[in-house]
């Protein structure tokens, strides 16, 4: 067996450039199956343990106000096992040297002790001391934007009261992996903070005194749920309860998991498609390697060489191959992996650690599904070889049989030369191999289409929203309801061009058996900011007395249509249970909404006119003025200002999408080049006898060249089509996996990125086209004379 | 029948030597080849293996250049042409038959002649030239198709449909056995009648050089005998 695992490494080195290819191919299907197991393991592993350590709570409840003394028969409510009680606040926040609104959430943590439930991670400094009235513990995303460290100071407004904080400590908290402002659509860490505060003294601050709006609670085991939400909800709806949640409801929680699940379908999407087609490109490789050994083969077998060692040794130069991809791809895998999971830490999810680890178990998994993916592809090949009996494969294969093309029965063939003809026959006599080329093709445009779609989605989701949704340069929020007399002042601020009021207050929506926790928004009917777009995208007027639904929480989730009574439990005041006839579908890509007139709403909650907050156009220059005078007011609760938010997204982003758009050309180049480069280097070992052969007959290199490459060109250009409607395909896959409340994608694909996809293939073809032609100057013309095949 | 009076020599050669690098080891295929060849001429190159005329054919027919020495085709000198103009020189020019016919299995017989024509500055018809061998009912076959003996007629067919100077054949024969391979030197043999073209013809087969207007017998890269045969022998007596 020496003898003959020499000639492995020898073959192996004499193909070595279809090696690479291959191995490259198999690489770029194992380093996605790495990247995304390994970034998916460590951020459940991480997000599980930060959890358990950081005692995440199970149930949250948001209240108006409440004795403290109630906490005590809460605590004693079946299922609770601990349960804590906090003040949580709204304000406003000001940074020296930052005149963009900042938005803010105070929580309060015990004064003196952890907090039960809910701890924090100190990233640096100290909790805040027992009976200090000025300290605060920021969220470090908050922190590291602005560049705080313990001992600077900031002010915040709370219920219209200017108080100096003085920051001593900068946390992260499980309940804020994922920051996002209630009502935006992006994270801002700048624009957005999280801060801790003694209770004693927050509660002073927001006369909450012996008092609590907001608690936090974990289930005694076996308890269910959604059984302790009932009970709260029943005790609370007196105290101003809006409707106790669980943890799988937690926005940051429920975002992390949405993430978590795009991360899987990555591992088992992609890494399919690779090995798919690095199986192909090992069964056609192997096939061309075998008949031309077939003479070898049959000598070995004459030598006395069994079907099953000969079998074997074929086996072991796959294994050696996907061990090459295998290796590569899983390093390579790693890297991103780990670029991934620091990508996620700095840009989107905040864990005090992120253990990135590789699981010897995935590596082993990779090596597994590379090597079924490459056996099964080489099995039927390596069966033919073990079937040659010596005396069979001595003698020359018989010649290939061809026939006249349908195109040229068809009677195309008065236009086609000669060379022409050889191509088309060519293509048509093997037309699988030729197919899954172009399949293989087609996969190449296609991940790089999915690759640059996500930019092209995100821009056209931002388009969506902010230029025909939500159009105001300002969104202000009142600390109460208020009367829309309010909305004149607004006006009369130098610099406010338009002011649209708008009242919004939450609501569980119920129809039949389905419901959805939420906010009714009550929006003008001919508002110009703040608009409802149709199904096409177009703004629509929101009739009088109904509600409108977004397309997703109307179908997918509510199961409603227009025409429906929907019932609307109103979670504010008395608490109104309210049938309201469902008159429209409105479409919207973040989020959901509900939609109705703000007369309408004032009149079915039985109120004056009056608003919760207001939309502002600003003339450009004078946001800055507007901000200071908005933020002076004390009944001004918060401001986000939609330029300002985009931006800031984008500069976030821009690292993810570089980064994807890097990972996936680098794997759709892998596959073009190694799909083309295979193709073309077998067809030139099938075709250089009958080449050379034409060389001496007198044509030119650019002439028989036309003959090779255009059987290339003929399968490249075939392949865009296709792989456009892959990418199209592929893409639609993400769409209908990530739709759900917080964000469903658009199905868009740009002319750009149509291009990309295309070019993909087509640089693909030129590099192969390019080695191929060197190798055309070298075919030895004197050596057809003398050989037969 | 004999050949036509010499004119004008359509090949000359001068002192042509050929050293090829086998691996480490320095091969003198040809050492000092003085010849003239002319129209009309049927010329058998004889010799055992090595004996250096495969190498001569070649530098013939544009395919290789000498290591040193000249090479005329009709006053035009061959020797130190560029690959472009060798190119042209075959395809204009010289005729090839191998000895494994190389046609092209994705080609009918009516297409692989053709692919030449199609290319040829001044070709005739390929039906005619199929006709010439003997072919003028199998157009549409594919090469699969055909026996051995006929797809040698093919690549004759296919050599000649350019009208060519010179029809270069190296051991057309070698993969036949003698009843097929004497067909196929009556095809040679009427097309050189008939077109007078100048045929060069290699084999290491004795039996042959008899239908030659003169047998050059090669030998460790030299010409060793230029034998001119008063009488041509034709084909189809031939048996070997």
């Amino acid at each position: 067996m020496r003898a003959l695992n020499i000639k492995l490494w020898r073959d192996l080195w004499h193909m070595r450039g279809q090696v690479l290819a291959i191995a490259a191919v198999i690489m770029g299907g194992v380093a996605t199956l790495v990247m995304s197991l390994s970034t998916y393991d460590s951020l459940v592993d991480t997000r599980d343990r930060f959890y358990r350590e950081y005692r995440f709570a199970e149930v949250f409840a948001q209240l108006k106000r409440a004795p403290e003394s109630l906490a005590e028969r809460l605590r004693a409510l079946p299922g609770v096992e601990r349960l804590e009680t906090r003040v949580v606040a709204g304000v406003k926040l000001e940074v020296e040297g930052f005149s963009d609104p900042i938005t803010g959430l105070l929580l309060s943590v015990p004064d003196g002790d952890e907090p039960t439930l809910n701890a924090l991670h100190l990233k640096r400094g100290r909790m805040v001391q027992p009976g200090s009235e000025d300290e605060v513990v920021l969220s470090d995303t908050f922190a590291d934007a602005h560049g705080f460290e313990p001992g600077d100071r900031l002010a915040a407004i709370i219920q219209g009261k200017r108080k100096v904080l003085t920051v001593v400590g900068v946390a992260v908290s499980p309940e804020y992996v994922y920051q996002i402002a209630p009502g935006a659509i992006f994270p801002d860490f700048k624009r957005y903070g999280v801060l801790w505060m003694g209770r004693h003294a927050l509660a002073a601050a927001y006369d909450m005194n012996g008092a609590f709006n907001n608690l936090a609670l974990t289930l005694s085991p076996g308890a269910r749920a959604q059984e302790v939400i009932d009970r709260l909800d029943a005790v609370l709806a007196a105290y101003g309860g809006t409707g106790a949640y669980a943890r799988k409801d937690q926005f940051s929680n429920r975002f992390l998991g949405e993430e978590l699940n795009q991360l899987r379908t990555t591992a088992t999407v992609f890494p399919a498609i690779f090995l798919g087609v690095a199986a192909f490109l090992l069964n056609v490789v192997l096939g061309r390697l075998i008949s031309l050994q077939r003479e070898q083969i049959a000598i070995l077998k004459a030598f006395g060489y069994t079907h099953p060692a000969i079998g074997w040794h074929y086996v072991k130069l796959v294994l050696l191959i996907t061990l090459l991809g295998v290796t590569a791809g899983t390093a390579l895998g790693a890297w991103f992996g780990q670029g991934l999971a620091q990508v996620y830490q700095e840009t989107t999810f905040r864990f005090p650690y992120l253990d990135y680890r590789l699981n010897p178990a995935i590596v082993l998994f990779a090596l597994f599904v590379g090597a079924a993916a490459a056996i099964s592809g080489t099995l039927f090949a390596v069966f033919r070889a073990t079937r040659l009996t010596p005396a069979q494969g001595m003698l020359p294969e018989t010649p290939a049989i061809y026939r006249a093309t349908a195109l040229e029965r068809l009677g195309f063939s008065r236009w086609m030369g000669a060379p022409s003809r050889m191509i088309l026959r060519h293509i048509e006599r093997r037309p699988v191999k030729s197919l899954l080329t172009v399949v293989g093709l087609a996969f190449a445009c296609a991940l790089m289409m999915v690759g640059n779609y996500q930019k092209d989605a995100i821009d056209f989701m931002v388009d969506i929203q902010f230029r025909q949704a939500a159009r105001e340069d300002l969104a202000l929020t009142f600390i109460d309801p208020t009367s829309g007399r309010a909305l004149h002042e607004l006006e009369a601020l130098p610099g406010v061009t338009h002011v649209e009021g708008f009242r919004d207050v939450p609501a569980i929506l119920r129809f039949q058996n389905h419901q959805y926790r939420s906010a009714v928004y009550g929006i003008q009917p001919e508002g110009v900011l703040h608009r409802s777009l149709n199904r096409k995208l177009e703004p629509v007027e929101v009739p009088p007395g109904g509600i409108v639904l977004t397309d997703h929480l109307a179908s997918r989730i509510l199961h409603v249509r227009p025409g429906d009574m929907l019932t609307v439990e109103v979670l504010e005041g008395d608490r109104k249970v309210l049938e309201v006839p469902v008159l429209g579908i409105t479409r919207q890509f973040l989020g959901v909404s509900a939609y109705m007139q703000q007369d309408s709403l004032n009149a079915l909650l039985r109120e004056g006119p009056v608003v919760s907050g207001a939309y502002l156009a600003i003339e450009p220059g004078f946001e800055h003025e507007v901000y200071a005078r908005l933020h002076e007011r004390p009944r001004v609760l918060g401001m986000v200002a939609n330029a300002s938010a985009v931006k800031s997204f984008y500069a976030t982003i821009g690292e993810f999408v570089l980064f994807y758009t890097m990972v996936s050309t680098l794997l759709a180049g892998a596959i073009g080049f190694g799909v083309v480069y295979n193709s073309a280097t077998i067809a030139l070992s099938e075709r250089s006898r009958e080449l050379a052969s034409l060389r001496v007959l007198g044509f030119t290199r650019g002439e028989i060249a036309y003959i090779l490459l255009g059987e290339l060109a003929v399968l490249t250009l075939a392949a865009i089509p296709v792989g456009m409607l892959l990418g199209v395909g592929l893409v639609g896959i993400l769409v209908l996996a990530f739709t759900n409340d917080l964000y469903r994608l658009p199905l868009l694909l740009t002319p750009s990125n149509y291009a990309l996809g295309a070019s993909v293939v087509i640089v693909s073809a030129l590099l192969s086209g390019w080695i191929l032609w060197h190798k055309l100057g070298r075919l030895d013309l004197v050596a057809v004379l003398k050989t037969r095949e | 029948m004999n050949a036509p009076p010499p004119t004008e020599p359509v090949f000359i050669a001068r002192g042509l030597t050929k050293t090829y690098r086998m691996g480490e080891v320095e091969v003198q295929a040809l050492r000092g080849i003085d010849l003239e060849l002319f129209r009309g001429e049927l010329v058998v190159l004889l010799g055992p293996s090595g004996s250096g005329k495969s190498t001569l054919l070649n530098i013939l027919g544009g395919l290789d250049t000498p290591s040193s020495g000249e090479v005329f085709y009709l006053g035009q000198r061959l020797s130190g042409a560029s690959e472009a103009e060798l190119t042209r020189f075959r395809r204009e020019h010289v005729g090839f038959v191998f000895q494994f016919y190389n046609l092209i299995p994705s080609l009918t017989v009516r297409e692989n002649v053709a692919a030449v024509t199609e290319i040829a500055p001044s070709p005739m018809p390929p039906e005619e030239a199929l006709k010439l061998v003997g072919l003028g009912e199998r157009l549409d076959h594919f090469p699969a198709q055909l026996s051995g003996g006929e797809q040698q007629r093919v690549a004759i067919a296919r050599a000649i449909a350019k009208n060519p100077s010179v029809l270069l054949c190296d051991e057309p024969t070698g993969a036949l056995d003698s009843a097929t391979g004497v067909v196929v030197l009556e095809a040679l043999e009427k097309v050189n009648r008939e077109l007078g073209t100048l045929t060069v013809l290699i084999t290491h087969n004795a039996g042959i050089a008899a239908m030659a207007d003169r047998v050059i017998r090669l030998s460790d890269g030299r010409i060793a005998e230029v034998r001119a045969n008063p009488l041509r022998k034709p084909a189809r007596e031939l048996s070997w």
